[in-house]
């Protein structure tokens, strides 16, 4: 793996960072599988696309795609909470819908920006860095400052009642708190938050795609676990680090997926999927073998 | 005299040992398998060694994950090559970001100008980055499908609104299509199993059905197929594969052969030295008919001479 290889995995671990909160957010605290990150994500790229290229600030671009994203993570709890569709299927149900909402706003499937000012640009200008170190910088600065928040956020009242909803909610009813407000508005923060990042991946890859969504929430998952696995989830701060983290561990995996050369023996491209897979096990496995093999020595 | 010619003689034989030493490496980024895509990487790498390029070819390929395409962008930045080789347009928009100095080449781009490559198909705009698009001649495929349904009032074209490159293809068909005085009926669909029902949603709205380079409807085009044989309707596409899977004709490009064109491309900027600002965005010069009699008999067309007479394959 080249320096700008690992660069580059950096890069793409915290452009997906708030991605990988958000999934954190619903998959753990509320305990809510939620799919509509796949329609969420592309929505907050459609929005910052249409608004950059209608003249907006591309700072604000990214509050309006996450407005947007809460209003689509809103919609599925309410499906959820008021219509009592499983939460699975409220969450598939408002992902496809999204896939004709993003091609209404963006009015076709592509949208480019090459040749329009990003947040990425400006930092570039800003610091005065090179461009493959300037954007894993600004996009983990933006990652830590909103993990920062959301600690603080977590641990005031309404936060604790959003972690204790997750936890037992019969438990948290009988103290006078509608769970279905928590349930709505913690998935609408969760995709408030992937719109965000679909937001950020669209202004640094140069444009937002109708099909860009395709497999966010695997990505998702595999982050939060591999984070967990490798960094512990004892605090909740330490859980929302550990996730951060773990999107970064993802693409490095992928990253040496696609730099695996074994000679002549025959790996192709076709293979990266699969590499991957066996990359990611291996993360999730290891931390396991390691503790079973301590417990062993200590015997 | 003869000492001079001996050293002339020397000095040209070191120089073009010299040339024929230089291995260029050449960065591929591939959205997806795709036998198209497929085709041109491969008419690529023949073209280069047809005319004796010695190169190392690093392909990558995103399995049609967005975030792995850009990824893919530094994994080539690290690789440190003479040219960038990108197939397929959310590959050529990723590389186009981040690559400002290495010369980039994109293939079977449909619209590079909307998809913010070039500015303008004469590529004005001085940037390190050219290549060749694959937008189908519509107004030949129109031609091709008055020939084949004469008197034909109204052509039905299915594609998929979610498909970068099939958009154009329906905005370019509607403006060809009223040039000649014809009407477009649509049926889009959003994923492969809805060919089926879009192909039944078109009969009796048109005397023709048309199928463009859609990636979406071509994988299940034999769906369409069964429709307008079942009820008589013409179906005419935009690539010569889906002719051999029942369609009746397609006067298309090759994707090979876009290769090979592509490598020519390539060739200029290594070798020859032009800068990729100078060389305007080039389409496919060579076109391949191809007829399926078959399939016209099923569908009730009778071909006429004047196709069978251009035609680069007919299958019977």
């Amino acid at each position: 793996m080249t320096l700008y290889a690992f660069f580059g995995a950096i890069e793409q671990g915290f452009a997906y960072g708030l991605m990988v909160i958000g999934v954190y957010l619903t998959f753990r605290v509320l305990d809510f599988p939620d799919l509509t990150v796949d329609g969420s994500l592309p929505l907050g790229a459609a929005v910052s696309a249409v608004a950059i290229t209608s003249g907006y600030s591309p700072l604000l671009a990214i509050f309006m795609a996450a407005g947007a994203g809460f209003m689509a993570g809103a919609a599925t709890g309410i499906l959820n909470t008021k219509f009592k569709i499983l939460h699975l299927l409220a969450s598939i149900l408002t992902m496809i819908a999204l896939y004709s909402i993003n091609l209404r706003i963006m009015g076709r499937p592509n949208m480019a920006l090459l040749g329009q000012d990003t947040v990425v640009d400006w930092f570039i200008d800003f610091t005065n860095m090179l461009p493959q170190h300037s954007s894993p910088l600004l996009f983990g600065l933006i990652c830590f400052a909103v993990v920062i928040v959301l600690i603080w956020f977590l641990h005031t009242e309404i936060g604790l009642a959003f972690l204790a909803t997750g936890d037992n909610k019969q438990m948290i009813t009988s103290q006078g708190v509608n769970t279905d407000n928590v349930i709505i508005f913690g998935v609408g923060l969760s995709n408030a938050l992937v719109a965000a990042s679909g937001a950020l991946v669209a202004q640094n890859q140069g444009a937002a795609d109708v099909n860009m969504g395709v497999g966010t929430i695997v990505a998702g998952l595999a982050s939060v676990i591999i984070g967990e696995t490798v960094f512990g989830d004892k605090t909740i701060g330490r859980a929302l680090i550990a996730a951060l983290l773990g999107s970064v561990l993802y693409r490095i995996a992928i990253g040496l997926a696609l730099g695996l050369k074994l000679g002549s023996f025959a790996i192709t491209p076709s293979d990266l999927n699969l590499i991957t897979a066996i990359l990611v096990v291996f993360a999730l496995v290891m931390p396991k073998m390691k503790r079973q093999f301590m417990a062993g020595r200590s015997k | 005299m003869k000492k001079i010619l001996l050293f002339l003689v020397a000095a040209l034989l070191v120089a073009s040992t010299a040339f024929a030493g230089k291995k260029y490496v050449i960065s591929v980024t591939q959205i997806v398998e795709h036998p198209a895509l497929d085709a041109m990487r491969q008419g690529v790498a023949d073209r280069l060694k047809e005319k004796g390029i010695d190169f190392d070819y690093n392909v990558h390929n995103a399995q049609n994950n967005m975030a792995t395409n850009t990824q893919i962008v530094s994994q080539i930045i690290g690789e440190e090559p003479d040219l960038v080789l990108a197939i397929a347009t959310p590959g050529a928009q990723a590389c186009a970001r981040k690559i400002h100095d290495t010369p980039i080449v994109f293939t079977g781009v449909t619209d590079p100008v909307t998809a913010g490559l070039v500015k303008d198909l004469k590529n004005t705009d001085g940037k390190n980055i050219t290549g060749l698009s694959d937008f189908s001649p519509i107004d030949k495929q129109v031609a091709l499908i008055q020939e084949l349904v004469p008197g034909v009032k109204t052509i039905g074209i299915i594609y998929n609104s979610g498909e970068p490159n099939a958009v154009p293809i329906l905005k370019a068909l509607k403006e060809e299509a009223a040039k000649v005085g014809i009407k477009v009926e649509e049926a889009t669909i959003a994923n492969s199993s809805g060919v089926y029902q879009a192909a039944k949603s078109l009969v009796g709205r048109c005397d023709a059905v048309y199928v463009g380079t859609d990636n979406t409807v071509v994988s299940a085009i034999e769906s369409a197929v069964k429709v307008c044989e079942d009820n008589k309707l013409p179906l005419i596409v935009g690539d010569v594969d889906s002719v051999a899977r029942g369609a009746i004709a397609a006067e298309a490009v090759d994707y090979y052969k876009m290769g090979l064109q592509t490598g020519d491309m390539i060739a200029r900027i290594l070798v020859d030295g032009v800068k990729p600002a100078d060389m305007p965005v080039e389409f496919l010069n060579d076109l391949n008919l191809h007829v399926n009699m078959k399939a016209a008999k099923a569908m009730g067309v009778t071909v006429p001479q004047s196709v069978l007479d251009r035609a680069d394959k007919v299958i019977e």
